[in-house]
């Protein structure tokens, strides 16, 4: 039966029509209704003003029927939430049908309707539907959990989704036994599809050695795509000990057999990840070994699934060459290779290649050179340039090759070549000028700007022993104006090079060119140059020779290779599209992994909405923190010994700073070790960076011998100002009935906090975003064993502000922002790791200078203890 | 993670069908696709990954379609491409060919059968065999008979339906290898390999249980057998019912077999092959307006008959001008014989501006009963609780792969 007739009408009323029909009673008459609805939402009409009827349809004992419904609701419910709802009591009512298929199909186009309301009558159902009778019922609902996941976490850590998942992967064999029976069969089958479910809630889903066993086992028994599911996951997670990854690894290689490439890429994917830290190297060898055979063997998969697998080769052999050494004719060209793969396929036989197999590269590169595909064949003639370039042994050989290639007279191939040659001349200079003739031949040819760009490089160059460089390099400067900026450059160059290498005879050529660069170019950088050519000429010829002719470093055998960090990053990607692009996921995709670089702005306005009245900072340090530092407000370091009694003649100062009320003061003790009285204190501070002075006098009075006073000195920030080394340096002078005395102590910075020191949320992001990603100085704090609020209201009593607060991925990123007395902003953010001591410390001012003792003074503050800073 | 949603296209990058799983893409973002893929064509890099700013399309092309999935997170390419191609397989099995007018005939089905082979944008059940069992052709009421989903979905063996019954019980294994030969115009073998199949049509009943002995030299090297010829098996892949970790065990390549026609295992082997046909082209272009090909061929086999086709191809011909290749087809090809072929073209005189390909000597071949490698199959052993006695037919077949000779 066709049903391309449900295609056809487009009369006018037709939306009319279909109502009554929906409304029928005849069965027939309403499912063909049915059925034309769907017709035109696939071809995008809009029947959203059907809904209710369609709705109605939906208790109907046809399961077709009862499927196009679902997929219509799936559509439109979120056009139409409050006639969705009309839909949950059928849906409640088919999650506990008799029918498997029937209780399956309604929970999973429920967790499809992404519709707040209807979310709240979704748990019910899948908390029955999760321990159905039918491992195919329990399957969905598995997967359901995700869903709901995705639309409101809380929801479903709230009613113990997770657990009921977790518990599914935990349920130890042991005392499972009862268990198993009621359940014959297929919880193991279920579990792969846990799996995508737990990870969708990221920082609650834990990997540990029972689960992971579990998994491998699961491993052998369950569908292919379920195995890419568990091996993705078991890709996350880093075994405890050696004997746990050999073992891992040995129980994951039967899978590099399977016929299904992505099971064995995430097979290889895991391996390759875990190989490199085994100890044994006879077992290590031995799994490497196994690599190899089945990432040939992609090679003969479908064309997408190769270009895939090519990209992730392409990593693999950077970080482990001689994996595939052996088999560098694998990657050799096929005529009918769609060109991505035939691009990839080179690339990675420049990588392969080795002194011993470039005769058989180069042999390849020159028969593609000569295909039709134009930039398969500048790519081959390109990669003769870097097969030159890292095989220095080949280097004449492709020298050759390339001559011969440009003796072609094909267009684009010359032009390519000339590039390359560039290149090599760099590489090797004074070994091939004997070529230049020939390339001077075909200076009439080029068009491209980058290979005339190389091609004057050249003659400029070899300035001295090509005999008419002059008139070479002349005929180029008629149409200058014309050119690319690349070529002007070069020519600019070129030119002076020239002057400087045979000055007779082409004074006019140089002075023609700086003019023409200097007062006739609207381009800055061609002018400048111009410029600094034209100085050092007119100044100092000699100092111009050696700026302008001096030896140039030697160019690096292979520029494209990834960073080794960002490597490995990739590799514990591999079959992701980040693999395929080279780049890691966060460059590609929002949100993931800290959020810093894209985040802030994308953290601040979903959060936007549930942020609270604000707390008084004074509120927040209420009770319990007065109990423990009485009277303070702020965070109070010990008082440590600032003055030693022998060179405080006697007298001893043990001071510390602290915030209280929103004022600074100075706590010191002065003992007197002297026999004698000492009386007549004063205090004075020498200029510093934040314009520290008493604000009242010292009252201390007359100490007797060996008696000690207490006092608490009021300051402000009303002194003079002068910046010191470092930073928080206070010189104090005190004045005794005996003498003075100096001493310098540090200044915490969190005394010099203000209580205003918070910041709206708008404005710290557009602070965030001034400042550039350069200026912002990142550092690890170890040892916070606190529980975050903890820490969090540590801060927040020292006037370090939460700004915004969020969980990214399994972390917990703080946003805060703090002021100093000088009305300095500094931006700071946290991040916590659960289940580490170690935060990360990431800080942003635009007075940089402050950033050092920043990031002293919040370890002190985040630890909870003394620190280096004091000392 | 996984895609978020698969849309089918036509040429034109008009939606035929869609299916979105996640709800993080908007639905019209399908929009950009097509310009992306042509801009990528213009700058002839089309490479079957393209990017707008927060969605990345994968595809593949299927006759006139495009088969796109959408992703918005960084997802298992590998995964998706493969995913792809099954769902291909799939409704190929459903409607025979999928194309656009297969699609309109067959929408609701489609919707079905997407809505059953990914969830969440997690590919779950892709058997066309066993879906066909509950999700089928015809309209019906859910009565007493209503479809149930079959065990096998869920079970460890999701391959095979339990009650199975044929009144004569017989396997069929076809070891079938496809000779890969690239030959360089100067005549040198640059790369040759074998990929080898093993076949089976399985027609057992109930939950049979299917032993397969092959000469596998690292198995006869660890039972201590020297007898025989063994053959060292490079890369194997199995079809899911195989144990892979019995395999990696002990060798034993044992299974519980779907019904019908399927693909138990493929190997290669990359040892040196020596050309089976050998080709020796002479081309000669006397002025511009005239080609001349002389082709020699040898079998340098010494036995039995095969069949040849011949594809030479140029920039016309009087044979196949819609592929323009000469055609050569030889029905019969003694061993150790050699022939000849000439053929003379002239050309027109105005000379075209594009270059000429040179497109490789192709061949088609097929050899009866015999495998190049020398893989036999030793036994293949049934187990069935009923224990019935089963037929096992075994035929062996050499074929062309990828056998190309380049040309001047």
């Amino acid at each position: 039966m066709s049903e391309a007739k449900y295609f056809t009408t487009a009369k006018k009323g037709e939306l009319l029509e279909l109502k009554q029909q929906l409304n029928s009673a005849k069965k027939s008459e309403k499912r063909d209704a049915v059925k034309k609805v769907i017709a035109s939402m696939t071809v995008g009409k809009d029947v959203s003003s059907l809904f209710s009827d369609v709705v109605n349809c939906m208790q109907t004992d046809n399961l077709e029927l009862k499927k196009l419904v679902y997929l219509y609701l799936m559509s439109y419910a979120k056009t139409q939430p409050d006639l969705a709802l009309m839909a949950v009591n059928t849906f409640v009512k088919d999650c506990s049908d008799p029918n498997p298929l029937i209780r399956a199909l309604a929970v999973r186009t429920m967790g499809c309707i992404r519709v707040d309301r209807i979310t709240e009558y979704l748990c019910d159902p899948l908390r029955k539907t999760l321990k159905d009778d039918d491992p195919y019922v329990r399957k969905t609902a598995a997967v359901c959990v995700a869903k709901l996941y995705d639309i409101d976490p809380e929801l479903v850590m709230e009613q113990g989704f997770i657990d009921a998942l977790t518990d599914l992967l935990s349920d130890p064999n042991g005392n499972g036994r009862r268990k198993r029976r009621r359940r014959p069969l297929g919880d193991r089958r279920i579990l792969p599809q846990c799996v995508p479910s737990l990870h969708t809630a990221g920082p609650v889903f834990d990997l540990n050695p029972g689960t992971v066993s579990k998994l491998l086992t699961a491993l052998n028994e369950c569908t292919e795509w379920g195995q890419v599911f568990i091996l993705d996951s078991l890709a996350l997670y880093d075994p405890e000990d050696d004997r746990e990854r050999q073992s891992m690894c040995e129980r994951i290689t039967p899978r590099l057999q399977h016929v299904n490439a992505a099971v064995v890429l995430s097979a290889i994917k895991v391996l390759m990840k875990n190989i490199e830290y085994l100890r044994d190297t006879d077992v290590k060898a031995s799994l490497y070994k196994k690599l190899a055979p089945p990432l040939v063997t992609l090679l003969s998969s479908e064309a997408e699934v190769q270009y895939v697998a090519l990209r992730n080769i392409n990593l693999i052999v950077q970080k482990k060459p001689d994996i595939l050494a052996g088999h560098m004719k694998v990657f050799f060209v096929k005529y009918n290779d769609p060109v991505y793969v035939k691009m990839e396929k080179l690339d990675i036989m420049i990588r392969l290649a080795t002194p011993d197999s470039i005769q058989q590269v180069l042999a390849e590169l020159k028969e593609y050179a000569t295909e039709v595909d134009v930039d398969f064949v500048r790519k081959s003639v390109r990669a003769i340039g870097r097969c030159a370039i890292k095989v220095e042994g080949s280097a004449q050989r492709c020298v050759d090759t390339l001559l011969e290639l440009i003796k072609t007279k094909v267009n684009y191939v010359v032009q390519e070549a000339i590039v390359v040659i560039k290149d090599i001349f760099r590489k090797y200079p004074n070994k091939y000028e004997s070529i230049i003739a020939t390339l001077c031949e075909n200076l009439d040819t080029l068009d491209e700007p980058e290979a005339k760009a190389a091609m004057i490089w050249i003659v400029g160059e070899y300035a001295e022993r090509i005999d008419n460089a002059d008139e070479l390099l002349e005929s180029f400067l008629d149409n200058f104006s014309e050119e690319n900026p690349l070529v002007q450059l070069q020519l600019l160059t070129a030119i002076v090079k020239l002057f400087l290498k045979r000055p007779t005879g082409t004074q006019e050529l140089v002075q023609r060119v700086l003019g023409l660069a200097t007062q006739e170019s609207d381009n800055p950088d061609l002018r400048d140059r111009g410029y600094i050519y034209w100085r050092l000429l007119l100044t100092d010829p000699a100092a111009a020779k050696s700026v302008v002719l001096c030896e140039r470093p030697l160019i690096s055998e292979e520029t494209d290779l990834l960073e080794p960090s960002l490597l490995d990053e990739l590799i514990c990607h591999i079959s992701s599209l980040a693999s395929v692009f080279h780049k890691p996921p966060n460059t590609f995709i929002e949100g993931r992994v800290p959020g810093r670089r894209v985040a802030p702005a994308v953290l601040f306005e979903e959060e936007e909405e549930q942020q609270q009245p604000q707390q008084q900072p004074v509120d927040l340090l209420g009770g319990a923190l007065d109990d423990v530092k009485v009277s303070t407000t702020g965070f109070v370091l010990p008082k440590t010994l600032w003055l030693d009694a022998s060179a405080g003649k006697g007298l001893e100062i043990n001071g510390t700073l602290a915030r209280r009320e929103g004022h600074m003061y100075m706590d010191m003790t002065f003992t007197n070790t002297t026999a004698q009285a000492m009386g007549d204190f004063a205090i004075q501070f020498n200029k510093n960076s934040f314009g520290l002075a008493p604000a009242a006098a010292l009252s201390v009075p007359t100490l007797a011998p060996s008696a000690s006073h207490d006092t608490s000195l009021p300051l402000n920030n009303l002194g003079a100002v002068q910046k010191m080394d470092p930073l928080p340096k206070l010189q104090i002078a005190v004045k005794t009935s005996v003498d003075v005395v100096y001493f310098s102590v540090m200044v915490p910075f969190h005394v010099l906090f203000t209580e205003d020191g918070k910041l709206e949320r708008g404005d710290y992001l557009r602070l965030w975003k001034d400042i550039e990603d350069s200026q912002e100085s990142i550092s690890t704090v170890h040892g916070v064993t606190q529980a975050t609020d903890v820490v969090l209201k540590r801060l927040e009593a020292s006037n370090v502000f939460s700004v915004a607060r969020r969980n990214v991925n399994d972390q917990e990123l703080c946003y805060m922002s703090l002021k100093f007395v000088n009305n300095v902003v500094a931006l700071v953010e946290l991040t916590f790791t659960p289940g580490s001591s170690s935060v990360k410390v990431a800080i942003r001012s635009k007075i940089t200078d402050v950033i050092r003792g920043l990031q002293d003074t919040l370890e002190t503050l985040l630890t909870g203890g003394p620190s280096a800073s004091e000392c | 993670m996984s895609a978020s949603a698969v849309y089918i296209l036509d040429i034109k990058g008009k939606v035929l069908i869609s299916r979105d799983y996640r709800g993080d893409l908007p639905w019209n973002c399908i929009d950009k696709f097509l310009p992306l893929v042509m801009e990528a064509e213009e700058e002839s890099n089309p490479t079957p990954i393209v990017q707008a700013e927060d969605v990345t399309f994968m595809y593949i092309k299927h006759e006139n379609l495009y088969v796109v999935a959408t992703s918005k997170k960084n997802a298992n390419a590998a995964l998706v491409f493969v995913f792809l191609h099954k769902l291909v397989e799939v409704f190929t099995a459903y409607f025979k060919v999928l194309e656009e007018e297969s699609i309109r005939d067959n929408f609701v089905i489609i919707y079905e059968l997407l809505d059953e082979l990914m969830d969440f944008g997690y590919p779950q059940y892709t058997e066309a065999q066993i879906l066909k069992e509950y999700i089928t052709q015809t309209g019906r009421k859910l009565e007493v008979a209503a479809p149930k989903p079959p065990i096998a979905v869920t079970n460890a063996v999701s391959w095979r339906s339990e009650g199975i019954k044929h009144r004569k019980n017989e396997v069929f294994l076809d070891v079938v290898e496809s000779v890969n030969l690239l030959v360089s115009a100067r005549g040198h073998v640059l790369h040759s390999d074998i990929v080898g199949s093993v076949q089976m049509r399985v027609y057992l009943s109930g939950m049979p249980e299917l032993r397969l002995g092959l000469n596998d030299k690292i198995l006869f090297e660890s039972s201590g057998r020297r007898k025989g010829k063994a053959v060292e098996l490079e890369d194997v892949k199995f079809h899911q019912c195989v144990r892979l970790s019995r395999f990696e065990n002990d060798r034993t390549i044992s299974f519980i077999p779907p019904d019908g026609e399927f693909e138990l295992m493929s190997y290669r082997l990359s040892q040196n092959v020596k050309p089976l046909i050998w080709i020796e082209p002479v081309i000669e272009r006397h002025s511009h307006s005239r080609v001349e090909y002389l082709i020699k061929v040898c079998l340098r086999l010494l036995c039995r008959v095969c069949v040849c086709v011949w594809v030479v191809s140029t920039g016309s011909c009087k044979y196949s001008p819609e592929t323009s290749s000469i055609v050569w087809t030889i029905k019969q090809f003694p061993g150790g014989h050699e022939f000849f072929m000439r053929a003379h073209f002239n050309l027109p005189s105005v000379e075209s501006e594009e270059v000429e390909q040179r497109p490789p000597i192709q061949v088609q071949f097929e050899i009866p009963y015999f495998t190049t490698s020398g893989v036999q199959v030793r036994y293949l052993k049934v187990v069935e609780k009923s224990g019935y006695q089963a037929l096992p037919w075994v035929r062996y077949i050499t074929k062309n792969g990828d056998y190309q000779v380049r040309t001047m």
